[in-house]
């Protein structure tokens, strides 16, 4: 039985050694133009495999990164429900300048409020006012820029300045303008812009502000919100205190987030405010739909991987059947039937790794930095192409799987036809 | 060698039979030189198909160096004539893939032997045939005389028991298949046991024996002296 094994193993080594020779020969006498579209249709297969469904996470990362990048930061120190503002604020700062691997703060000092833009005009109480609900934040205009570079949103206007004592600017989606929607749960402001006067009002107090700039970061939490210098907030809101309603930090890269909070934790800072890292600060839809969209990539990548197998079995059974003479002189002059699958096994293979070579120079090299540089302008989101190279990989390992099936069932069908009639043509 | 007992092959033609091969017998000996003549549709090619092991009989019995070949699996089919047949076609069956020398390499790599051995060998083969200019050229590059040479280099360079060539100058001129036919008797003449299928009288003649087939049937079987 051993021997009997050993032998089968010499032989499958043969046919190992002849088919790779027979391959290489086909591959080098191969008609030029049929094999570049050969490897065209297989870097387009494995761009399937690898961009659609990395575009469609990417989606959903360019929301999880503008999230982090212009609101949360790498962590987000909040108010309990009910609470107004995070007692001790001050105090939680120091904790948070001292953390290891600490880069930068901003603090944000906020409060529900409403605008109103049409106040001159109404004189008539009853008559329709041109008005929303926001959430009003008092900022450190430089403070905040250097940590979140939010100025770099605006798509109108300018960004604050430490001296703008009579200026805001609002977020896109409280202008009518930029999120047409007008429902009794969320209202919009109409005819506004740069230059607009609209008053704001909180905690009972009224002020007329100019519209100075306006931001579109794609994050709800900020296209929602009116900013104007803290001054002027705590002034506006009666508040004497410097307690703020969120601090956010960013830390060096190579920070381990998730052990930085738990330092928070140790400190107690948990009993005064809710800490959370950026992923526990995403909204709970942008998770499902991360979720959803990460499902739907990999429902496409399998649609995608089917389509690969089937174009690489198209092509060997292609080039096998219109071969039969070729492969039955084989069989006739003695050349195992393992051999000649080998040798188309190995073609599949060769098709496949230069279909995934080019398809990654093109993802990895051109591709994914273009898309980061120049996302694409979604609706929610600027989406990216998410392609890690163990995803790739993986992915790269799975299609040449694939490769070797889809190569092996038509190598497999012709190698079985009749070998006389196969030389005959019959 | 070659001991063919009652052999018969018959081809479905609709609801009829067509018998290529009726009831044949021979026994073909070490180191002869067989030649298998007779009319188109006179079941020589056949004869030569179920003796190449090519095709299955549909009766009888061929034994090959005291192996029962009918017997064989279709995997010890293909070993057995790897080891033990060599088989030049009428239309030389080259793979167009592979150079003159890679032609003649391949069934002595199936082997299992080395790639330098498997050079020498097939060099030495090719040498044989007269093609010792022409080894590195591709199949397109060559003369059907040259392609069939190629096709008898590639045949016999394994070392083959038997060597069968089926109608191998059918489609060459006369010169070029003078050449074939002395290559044949050149090797004949070293010992190699030949078994070929030709229609052309003035090559059965310089064979040592010629088999006669009509309508399937051994009608003649002639020592040439």
């Amino acid at each position: 039985m051993i021997q009997n094994f050993k032998r089968k193993i010499a032989s499958f080594k043969i046919s190992m050694h002849v088919g790779s020779f027979l391959a290489v020969r086909d591959i080098k006498n191969s008609n030029k133009w049929t094999t570049i579209l050969i490897v065209f249709v297989m870097t387009l297969t494995f761009l399937n495999l690898v961009v659609v469904s990395g575009i469609l996470v990417g989606l959903i990362e360019g929301s999880s990164v503008a999230n982090k990048k212009y609101y949360a930061g790498d962590i987000i120190i909040s108010p309990y429900p009910n609470e107004g503002y995070i007692r001790e604020s001050q105090d939680i700062i120091k904790k948070v300048e001292k953390l290891p691997g600490f880069k930068g703060y901003t603090a944000r000092y906020g409060t529900g409020g409403r605008i109103t833009s049409n106040y001159r005009e109404t004189l008539n109480p009853n008559q329709v006012t041109n008005t929303t609900a926001s959430f009003i934040v008092g900022i450190n205009p430089d403070r905040e820029n250097s940590l979140t570079t939010i100025s770099d949103k605006l798509i109108e206007g300018s960004f604050i300045t430490s001296s703008d004592v009579d200026s805001v600017v609002l977020g896109s989606d409280l202008l009518f303008k930029y999120s047409p929607i007008d429902s009794p749960s969320q209202q919009t402001l109409k005819n506004v812009g740069i230059g607009s006067k609209i008053l704001i009002e909180m905690n009972g107090n009224k002020k007329e502000f100019i519209i100075k700039g306006i931001l579109k970061t794609k994050v709800n939490d900020v296209d929602l919100r009116v900013f104007m210098n803290e001054t002027i907030f705590r002034k506006l809101s009666g508040r004497s205190d410097l307690n703020v309603y969120e601090i956010v930090a960013i830390f060096n890269p190579g920070t381990d987030i998730s052990i930085t909070k738990s330092f928070l934790i140790d400190q107690g800072v948990d009993q005064r405010a809710v800490i959370k890292t950026f992923e526990e600060a995403e909204p709970k839809f942008l998770q499902d739909i991360k979720d959803t969209f990460g499902m739907l990539g990999n429902i496409i990548g399998s649609i995608g991987l089917v389509v690969a197998s089937i174009t690489i079995f198209i092509v060997i059974f292609v080039n096998a059947i219109t071969r039969r003479r070729y492969i039955g002189i084989l069989k006739g002059i003695g050349i195992s039937v393992t051999a000649i699958q080998i040798s188309y096994i190995i073609q599949a293979l060769f098709y496949a790794f230069l279909g995934v070579f080019f398809g990654s120079i093109l993802v990895f090299f051109i591709l994914k930095p273009f898309l980061l540089a120049n996302p694409i302008n979604f609706p929610f989101s600027d989406g990216i192409l998410v392609a890690t190279i163990g995803g790739t990989l993986t992915r790269s390992l799975i299609l040449f799987m694939a490769t070797i099936f889809a190569g092996y069932i038509p190598s497999l069908i012709v190698v079985r036809q009749n070998t006389l009639d196969a030389i005959l043509g019959r | 060698m070659i001991k063919i007992s009652n052999l018969s092959k018959k081809f479905k033609n609709g609801d009829s039979d067509i018998i290529a091969l009726h009831d044949v017998s021979i026994t073909i000996s070490t180191g002869d030189f067989v030649s298998v003549t007779g009319r188109s549709g006179s079941g020589k090619s056949t004869l030569l198909y179920q003796l190449g092991l090519l095709d299955h009989p549909s009766s009888g019995q061929i034994i090959i160096d005291d192996v029962d070949v009918n017997k064989l699996s279709s995997n010890e089919r293909t070993v057995f004539r790897l080891e033990k047949l060599g088989y030049v076609f009428q239309d030389y069956a080259i793979l167009p893939t592979l150079s003159a020398l890679e032609n003649v390499m391949l069934p002595i790599l199936m082997q299992g032997k080395t790639r330098t051995y498997a050079i020498e060998k097939a060099k030495n083969s090719l040498i044989k045939v007269g093609l010792s200019d022409r080894m590195n050229n591709m199949p397109s590059q060559l003369s059907g005389g040259q392609q069939q040479r190629v096709s008898i280099a590639r045949a016999i360079a394994h070392d083959p028991k038997i060597l069968f060539a089926d109608e191998p100058t059918a489609n060459l001129d006369s010169e070029t298949s003078e050449q074939i036919i002395k290559t044949f008797l050149n090797l004949n003449s070293e010992g190699q046991t030949i078994v070929m299928v030709t229609h052309e009288l003035e090559f059965a003649l310089r064979t040592k024996r010629i088999i006669t087939l009509a309508d399937g049937e051994i009608i003649k079987d002639v020592i040439n002296q």
